[in-house]
């Protein structure tokens, strides 16, 4: 069956009318994954047996006429941060190899819940540090638009899936651009919500104050059926909330273009394709204004001192004991340098030994606090702009899809590639990015930064620029 | 980059390895002596910030203090046998490690 371009609403009306069965639908999937995945690489575990008895369910149900949620059927990759009971989740680690999960994520017994079929587990950056894919312990995956390109990080394996038609929709995490900037890459939409509106419990926390589950898929649509499947409050997770309800559509919106987003080093390619996109809005009557954001220039360097300060304490339960594999050595400490050092991979290692360096004494104060008090500056910044716009619209990512091997060797030019999506995390804003165009046929994107919980006025603002 | 470079030498690398509890070679130590002083070196661009009169901010929504009960709830044995399978050892149905002190 052909299943390009297939997404839930047509898998939906397909079930319901009988034209193929869940089976069907989600063995031509397991197929397709499974003749591409040498290539491409979007999956670390294929979970066939998983996904067929779930499919079976659900022909059942429409079998006997019941009435079938909204995710009921529809092929669905997991990226391999999240835990779905019994499979394995390696978090793209060596150190979690041989790990099982033994429970159901928050989000998975959600999607579970509503009928999904869950295909398997996507790579990833190791424990979703990076933004190429490339840090992953089994291997990069490919963007399936040029496979001489990365799809982008950390969530590259979900993107890749969702981009090659090998699943409807995926779930991927975002701490810094995990996201946004692989769904660019690979040109498809992807939501970071807002810091809050989905429980994290069962996923391996990376940067606590920052990381957020969100879906990947195929149109802004999607995207949201996917959303409000997964969001709500959980006891689970303390900081995760009910959310205000979504408002009516706007007939004509205000948007902000940050000045400090369109500047010297971005692709000349990547600047005039959003520009048309956004000349195309004002064409549409909608109002167009330049807002400001002033403190952007320091975001890099603040998310690189926060995000390594939590991850050097979240890491530290990787000890080779309660997790991993042992590695031997005589004394506690001994049994951990070995388990550690050997486990963990060279992005890892570096960000554990920044956070570590950043959180020591003598050093706290200059480093950690100082990037806090900025961080409350740049959230500042949005909550200004955001008083003034109903969204703002900016790049997701300052150049095309780099080629595999591009920037391994330079940590600070591979964090410089999220340096449009790193502000949005440290606000806690919700931002959906989507294509927008290609330049040499790659794709390009764009993000629409919102209100906190403003997540509505993303998709209504997404499906104006969908057309 | 801009700013200061902060170069940090091999015995303070060694030692937030050790603080960090990674087991790395002499060869790593270095490579890591010289990307944690290029990244410093990024960083000290906050040093530039005007911070005036800002607080530390550590989330960025109003999160509240969720308490509960402190009280020990019998899981199914399901699901305690499915998370000491993660272990690396274990004994009578109890973590094993090696001697602390």
């Amino acid at each position: 069956m052909e299943l390009k371009n297939l997404t839930i609403k047509d898998i939906r009306g397909g079930l319901m009318k009988k034209e193929f069965s869940a089976w069907e639908l989600t063995a031509a999937h397991l197929d397709k994954i499974e003749k591409e995945n040498d290539e491409i690489f979007a999956f670390l575990h294929i979970a066939r047996d998983l996904a067929i008895s779930q499919a079976k369910a659900v022909d059942e149900k429409i079998k006997n006429g019941e009435q079938i949620g909204i995710l009921e059927g529809i092929p669905m990759a997991v990226k391999d941060n999240i835990m779905v009971q019994d499979l394995p989740c390696t978090s793209g680690s060596k150190i979690l190899q041989n790990y099982i999960a033994p429970y159901d994520a928050t989000v998975i017994e959600k999607i579970k819940g509503q009928g999904a079929v869950i295909l398997g587990k996507t790579n990833m950056d190791e424990f979703a540090m990076g933004s190429s894919t490339e840090t992953s312990a089994f291997g990069p995956t490919r963007n399936p638009r040029d496979l001489r390109r990365v799809p982008g990080g950390s969530s590259g394996g979900s993107a890749a899936a969702v981009a090659a038609n090998q699943c409807a929709a995926a779930l991927g995490s975002d701490t810094g651009g995990s996201i946004r900037q692989p769904a660019c890459f690979c040109g498809v939409v992807g939501l970071k919500p807002t810091y809050g509106a989905v429980s994290r419990y069962g996923c391996a926390a990376y940067a606590s104050s920052l990381d957020q589950i969100g879906p990947l898929a195929k149109t802004v649509a999607d995207a949201q059926i996917v959303f409000d499947a997964i969001r709500g409050r959980d006891d689970r997770d303390a900081t995760s909330v009910e959310m205000p309800a979504a408002k009516t559509a706007k007939e004509k919106y205000r948007l902000g273009v940050p000045k400090e987003y369109f500047v010297a080093g971005m692709d000349p390619r990547v600047e005039s394709a959003i520009k048309e996109k956004i000349s195309f809005l004002e064409k549409q009557g909608h109002e167009i204004e330049e807002v400001s954001l002033p403190h952007s220039e320091f975001a890099l360097a603040c998310y690189y001192i926060i995000a390594t300060s939590e991850a050097s304490a979240n890491l530290a339960r990787y000890d080779g004991m309660r997790y991993g594999a042992a590695k031997g050595g005589d004394t506690v400490t001994d049994a951990y340098f070995a388990a550690r050092g050997q486990g963990f991979g060279a992005e890892v290692r570096r960000r554990i030994m920044l956070g570590t360096y950043v959180l020591s004494a003598g050093y706290y104060d200059a480093y950690y606090v100082r990037a806090q008090k900025v961080r409350s500056l740049i959230k500042r910044d949005f909550d200004r702009a955001l008083a003034q716009v109903d969204a703002i619209i900016a790049p997701v990512s300052p150049t095309l899809p780099f080629a595999i091997g591009e920037k391994t060797d330079d940590p600070v030019q591979m964090y410089l590639a999220d340096i449009f999506t790193i502000s949005v995390n440290l606000a806690g804003v919700p931002s959906l990015a989507m294509p927008c165009g290609a330049a040499d046929g790659l794709p390009v994107g764009l993000q629409i930064i919102g209100r906190h919980f403003d997540e509505s006025t993303l998709f209504n603002v997404g499906k104006i620029i969908e057309g | 980059m801009a700013g200061c470079t902060h170069m940090l030498s091999k015995e303070e690398t060694q030692h937030i390895a050790k603080l960090a509890r990674l087991g790395l070679s002499e060869a790593e130590i270095e490579k890591y002596q010289k990307d944690l002083s290029a990244i410093l070196g990024y960083v000290d661009k906050l040093k530039s910030a005007d911070i005036g009169e800002a607080a530390a901010l550590a989330h960025s929504t109003a999160a509240e203090n969720v308490l509960r009960e402190d009280e020990a709830i019998l899981r199914p044995e399901q699901k305690t046998r499915r998370l000491r399978e993660a272990f690396s050892e274990q004994k009578g149905g109890c973590l094993k490690v090696k001697a602390i002190l």
